[in-house]
């Protein structure tokens, strides 16, 4: 299969990898898929006090289209307000990354993954302040 | 070194030059590119000749007769032959066939299409190394079993089946052994004075032969009826009709002259590359072989890394051309049917790689695989959550995914 130059760039540069404290009330963490498909990501974002997202940390074991996909969504959720972040949609991945028809279903899971992420520290905000 | 280096020598090999050099004698005006049918001129004499000698090498080379040998296009051919043209033959004995979950698709294929025929086939189970037992082929036949078919080297994992033991247990049952030997002809031994089998088949390009031709061996004794499925002059003893193509199969035959005479010490060149890789990469963490070591054709791994996704390895490994069990790196998005059938876990399965060595295999290709193979597990573990948890101790078994 031919990947697109971009896809190669995120694959052989993949940024912000790692990991963030997940018993911080600020981060939210997304982990989506199953290793029996072959595509796990793990997106985790920290949130300001202004619900803006101030880091975002990513781990992907899948192909690297997915990698590609969480790489690229970890850059483009950084600064943006977490309204702002649920608005992200998997084709705007898919059209940027040039994905083909059957690597659809990796800028899918990021979406699930940052939709997940975002929940997450919702929910851990509201429980810390109820 | 050049690169990308070619280690996939289990899906097709480069033609030896020696063999290209046969072919070419074969095309032209000034060279013997007759149709062997001919019979009325020297032109088909000549071609003729050349055909015969080829299938006199073939036949050495696996100790039968060269009588016995009916040319087709290839392996799947040979296999489709074997499986449909036995049953269609026995069909008034019974209807039932006996093969295993982990078999090419050429021989899984037509006993789909005979199933829709209404024939009935039994899929062995291998054990977790990948072998057929002759015990559990013996527990499988019933009255009506007309056909046995299993390969002789698996295709993904390498492993031997022990051929003469399943022949003894069909012989004495009096039912038809077929055995596809793709992989192991010019490989491993193969004496069908020993081995008990009826019908055997064979490809030219795993050899080092061309693509598009390969052949069936139909025992003469005790005589082996086939019905033919190619239909139109008769050629091949009527098993096989078709103008044969005399630089193919001279190409075929000067492949498995030089098996003969060169396989053994090949053999044991190719054994010592493929342990060299071997112990490159096995004192890493969590490394898997799939399939019997010891049962094992000599120039190939398929090896899984646990937590590392196959088709994203396989795009760190671009310098290496290998092969994948991974779902993303095959048509159907499912990961390697014969490894699921081994008990391996998907996971497993979608971490394997397979790397087949063969004759033009260097010392420098394997040094050059091993640290780019190390290197390539080790970026992506990083990058990778499941790592991440199996070094926290997480027993990834017992977590809920949501499956996509």
């Amino acid at each position: 299969m031919a990947y697109s130059d971009k896809v190669l760039d995120h694959y052989e540069n993949p940024r912000n990898v790692g990991r963030l404290d997940d018993s911080d009330a600020n981060v939210g963490t997304g982990m989506v898929g199953a290793p029996a498909c072959g595509d796990v990501m793990r997106l985790q974002i920290k949130v300001d006090r202004n619900n803006v997202i101030e880091e975002a940390k990513f781990k992907t074991y899948g192909c690297g289209s997915a990698i590609a996909s969480s790489s690229l969504l970890t850059e483009w959720v950084k600064g943006r307000s977490l309204d702002d972040a649920t608005q992200i949609r998997n084709k705007d991945i898919a059209d940027e990354l040039g994905l083909p028809p059957v690597k659809i279903h990796c800028s899918v899971l990021a979406e699930d993954a940052i939709k997940a992420a975002i929940a997450d520290v919702r929910k851990k905000r509201d429980e810390a302040e109820g | 070194m050049q690169l990308p280096i070619y280690l996939d020598y289990a899906a097709t090999t480069p033609v030896d030059p020696r063999v290209a050099k046969a072919m070419a004698e074969c095309l032209t005006l000034e060279t013997n590119f007759g149709n062997p049918a001919s019979r009325s001129h020297q032109f088909g004499w000549k071609a003729e000749e050349a055909v015969e000698t080829a299938r006199r090498n073939v036949a050495d080379l696996i100790h039968c007769d060269p009588r016995e040998i009916v040319w087709t296009s290839g392996a799947t051919e040979a296999d489709n032959l074997a499986l449909k043209g036995a049953a269609h033959f026995h069909q008034r004995k019974g209807k039932h066939i006996i093969t295993s979950k982990i078999e090419h698709k050429a021989v899984l294929d037509s006993c789909r299409q005979l199933e829709r025929e209404g024939y009935e086939v039994t899929y062995l189970d291998p054990g977790s190394n990948g072998l057929i037992s002759p015990e559990a082929v013996e527990q499988a036949l019933r009255p009506d079993t007309i056909l046995v078919s299993l390969m002789h080297v698996n295709n993904e994992i390498g492993v031997i089946n022990d051929i003469q033991a399943i022949g003894e247990v069909t012989r004495k049952h009096k039912v038809l052994f077929h055995v596809d030997a793709a992989q192991s002809a010019g490989k491993l031994e193969i004496d069908l004075g020993k081995m008990q089998v009826d019908l055997l088949s064979l490809t030219a390009h795993k050899i080092y032969g061309p693509k598009g031709v390969g052949a069936l061996y139909v025992r003469r004794k005790p005589r082996v009826r086939i019905e033919p499925q190619i239909h139109g002059g008769g050629h091949e003893r009527g098993m096989r009709s078709g103008t044969l193509p005399t630089h193919q199969i001279v190409g075929m035959g000067e492949a498995y002259r030089i098996a003969r005479e060169e396989m053994h010490e090949e053999s044991r060149r190719t054994l010592a590359l493929r342990n060299k890789l071997l112990h490159g990469l096995e004192d890493m963490e969590e490394v898997y072989v799939n399939g019997d070591l010891t049962h094992r054709a000599p120039g190939n791994l398929n090896i899984s890394f646990n937590f590392v996704e196959g088709e994203s390895l396989m795009m760190a490994l671009r310098e290496l051309a290998l092969s994948s069990g991974s779902a993303c790196t095959s048509a159907s998005l499912e990961p390697s049917y014969v490894l699921r059938a081994l008990g391996r876990n998907d996971e497993l399965a979608h971490s394997s790689l397979r790397i087949s060595i063969g004759r033009f295999t260097t010392e420098q290709d394997i040094d050059y695989a091993i640290g780019r193979i190390r290197n390539a597990v080790a970026k992506l573990r990083e990058l990778s959550p499941l790592w991440d948890m199996y070094k926290d101790g997480v027993d990834l078994d017992q977590v809920q995914w949501a499956a996509h």
